[in-house]
């Protein structure tokens, strides 16, 4: 029974990686650069509901619409005014740009008199609750994660099948330039991804306030959904959730059965052994560079 | 305007170009030697502390800027060497070999952590030696017979040859040698074929490759010149403080370290100067500038981080060359001085090109 409860808690915690490694796949996908900053924009969200609820105390579900709509928007204008521009240049470049977004952000929220430098509990009204089934115990806020981790993907996979958006959104990761004259407005899309990666971490911050706290260094859990995206190969939606799935339960299995201090590296050594066996990941294509 | 007519190739490759390079670092070289007569102690330690972080820097510099392959996780390395440091003298090893020991361990962990860097690259590289970064940060913290976990350790004080050298002006002429010696070094390497093939790696792996270069080989070299530098530059950091934790190797270190050589200038050995003045300037700057602000933006503990991110931000958007590169523009500027045009330095648009082909 035990290990079932700890694979229950596994997965939520798996759930919250999954879904900031989502955000970093998204963006990997339509515009190949790696966002470094998706940790402090979940952070952001998280902070942004938290004022909507305790100083404009706005109704919950009000609040959290509001938080992943602001969120989102500023995703878009993240693009257009800092990502945009630099387009084109390597990697690494876009890297270090969005650590720096990712500093300023942190010292930003920090500045807030008053609210930055401290943890503040999310008031969500299932805060608390447990069910009991069958010897296991459910915590409401651990269910909550796993079910709107669910629902999440299955709303991804619908757009990206069937919306016309979404196909151009595949097309236009698949190969910029021809889905370019293929009349797909890429720079318009490549600012709606950024978005919808900024809303997806909105979410996951949201989702994580009840378990942990609203903090400024919150966002350093994004470290830890690297190694989720690269298990599950970096370009592979579906591989963002399952390698956020497997970090989480290796994590807390190896808290529950191994001496103390393999909780924190688990993910690491997770990641080393993928990268040294198989680097692309789990469902991550070939990759060869033809000349 | 001065034109240099090359008739040779040992003049090509001359590491002191003309008279005038001669003079000014010259007269650096001279400024630093009196410098403990000129600036207070306080200056002194700022000053031994670019010193070491320009080591740190030049070690970073050859693997990110000049090999190309970004490492997120070299505060490990400024950790290896530290603690090999303090580990070593603790148990009464002479100043000197437990230096070279430092450094070469750190080089043997580096060509470690160069083994999955012959299979992945770019962003997985960057995760790669992230996670070894936090691998070995715990590892400091927990293997306490050693290292003292997260309570730390006292390092012992420099002695060479039974003089006793202290930590003022003493360690600041030991930390110049050091950082001069390292700079020869990594000039003389650049011009060498070694550093030529770094830099063909660099600029594109396939071409290095058919022109015969053993990219195994001279990446993994690159990693363990990296990491031997990174890791003299722990050992006096290590002295510098006297007293080290596993927190201070962290991730936090590792991104400042990489902000150091983006900010003064990716594939520049004057780069990693400018970075680590910037490093340690700017704190100081910061402090100074909380008189002239107000309160409420002064007094927050976030600035400094906020200013970190806003030079970042604002380098990569406006100076991808770095401070190194916006001195050459002003210099370029003067020495052909009514022919410079604004476009000289213009960065090159391209397509982004797939590195998941099919």
């Amino acid at each position: 029974m035990a290990f079932f409860q700890l694979l229950l808690s596994g997965i939520s915690v798996g759930c919250i990686y999954a879904l900031i490694a989502l955000g970093f796949v998204l963006i990997y996908k339509a515009t190949e650069t790696v966002n470094f900053a998706q940790g402090e924009l979940m952070m952001l969200g998280a902070f942004v509901g938290l004022a909507l609820m305790q100083v404009a105390q706005l109704p919950f579900l009000v609040s959290v619409v509001l938080a992943i709509a602001a969120m989102a928007a500023f995703g878009v204008l993240l693009e257009r005014v800092v990502i945009r521009p630099i387009l084109g240049q390597p990697q690494f470049t876009i890297v270090m740009l969005t650590i720096g977004i990712g500093y300023m952000a942190r010292g930003l929220v920090t500045m807030v008199p008053g609210y930055g430098s401290d943890t503040h509990a999310l008031p969500v009204p299932y805060k608390g609750q447990t069910w009991n089934l069958g010897g296991l115990v459910f915590s409401v806020e651990q269910v909550v994660v796993i079910v709107v981790t669910m629902l999440l993907c299955l709303l991804l996979y619908l757009m990206f099948s069937r919306s016309r958006v979404g196909i151009a959104m595949q097309a236009s990761s698949q190969n910029q330039l021809a889905a370019y004259y293929m009349g797909i407005p890429v720079k318009r899309l490549n600012g709606m991804v950024w978005g919808l990666s900024a809303a997806v971490a909105a979410i996951a911050g949201l989702l994580l306030a009840p378990m942990t706290f609203v903090h400024v260094n919150m966002g350093f859990i994004g470290l830890k959904a690297f190694p989720a995206a690269v298990v599950g190969g970096f370009g592979s939606l579906p591989g963002a959730i399952v390698g956020g799935l497997v970090i989480g339960v290796v994590e807390t299995l190896a808290g529950a059965y191994l001496p103390e201090g393999f909780k924190d590296i688990a993910a690491y050594v997770v990641v080393l052994v993928m990268l040294v066996v198989k680097p692309n990941g789990l469902f991550g294509g070939a990759m060869r560079k033809k000349v | 305007v001065r034109f240099i007519f090359k008739t040779n190739y040992a003049q090509d490759i001359r590491i002191v170009k003309h008279g005038g390079q001669a003079f000014w670092y010259g007269l650096l070289m001279v400024a630093l030697l009196v410098a403990p007569w000129l600036v207070g102690d306080y200056w002194l330690t700022q000053l031994a502390f670019i010193l070491i972080y320009s080591i740190a820097g030049l070690g970073l510099m050859v693997l990110a800027g000049f090999t190309g392959l970004a490492s997120l996780g070299h505060a490990a390395f400024l950790g290896v060497g530290a603690y090999t440091q303090a580990f070593l003298l603790g148990i009464g090893w002479p100043f000197l070999l437990s230096l070279s020991c430092a450094a070469a361990l750190s080089a043997a962990v580096g060509v470690i952590v160069g083994l999955p860097a012959l299979r992945v690259k770019g962003i997985y590289l960057a995760i790669a030696t992230q996670a070894f970064g936090f691998i070995v940060e715990e590892v400091l913290a927990r293997w306490e017979s050693v290292t003292g976990g997260n309570s730390g350790r006292n390092v012992p004080g420099v002695q060479i040859f039974g003089f006793e050298i202290g930590s003022g002006e003493g360690f600041y002429y030991v930390c110049l040698a050091i950082c001069v010696l390292c700079t020869l070094g990594v000039l003389n390497l650049m011009r060498s074929g070694t550093g030529r093939a770094f830099v063909a790696i660099r600029d594109s792996e396939i071409s290095a490759q058919s022109m015969g270069i053993a990219i195994a080989q001279y990446k993994t070299l690159a990693f363990a010149i990296s990491a031997a530098l990174t890791g003299l530059a722990g050992a006096l950091y290590a002295h510098k403080l006297r007293f080290i934790s596993p927190d201070q190797f962290g991730a936090l270190q590792s991104i400042e370290l990489l902000l150091l050589v983006v900010v003064g200038g990716l594939g520049s050995i004057h780069g990693a100067f400018l970075g680590a003045i910037f490093l340690i300037a700017m704190p100081q700057l910061i402090s100074l500038s909380k008189d002239f602000l107000p309160a409420a933006i002064g007094q927050a503990s976030g600035l400094q981080g906020f200013v970190y991110g806003l030079v970042l931000v604002g380098i990569v958007l406006f100076e991808p060359m770095g401070m190194y590169g916006r001195w050459l523009k002003i210099r370029t500027f003067f020495q052909l001085f009514p022919f410079y045009r604004k476009g000289m330095f213009k960065r090159q648009k391209s397509f982004t090109k797939s590195e998941r082909l099919k």
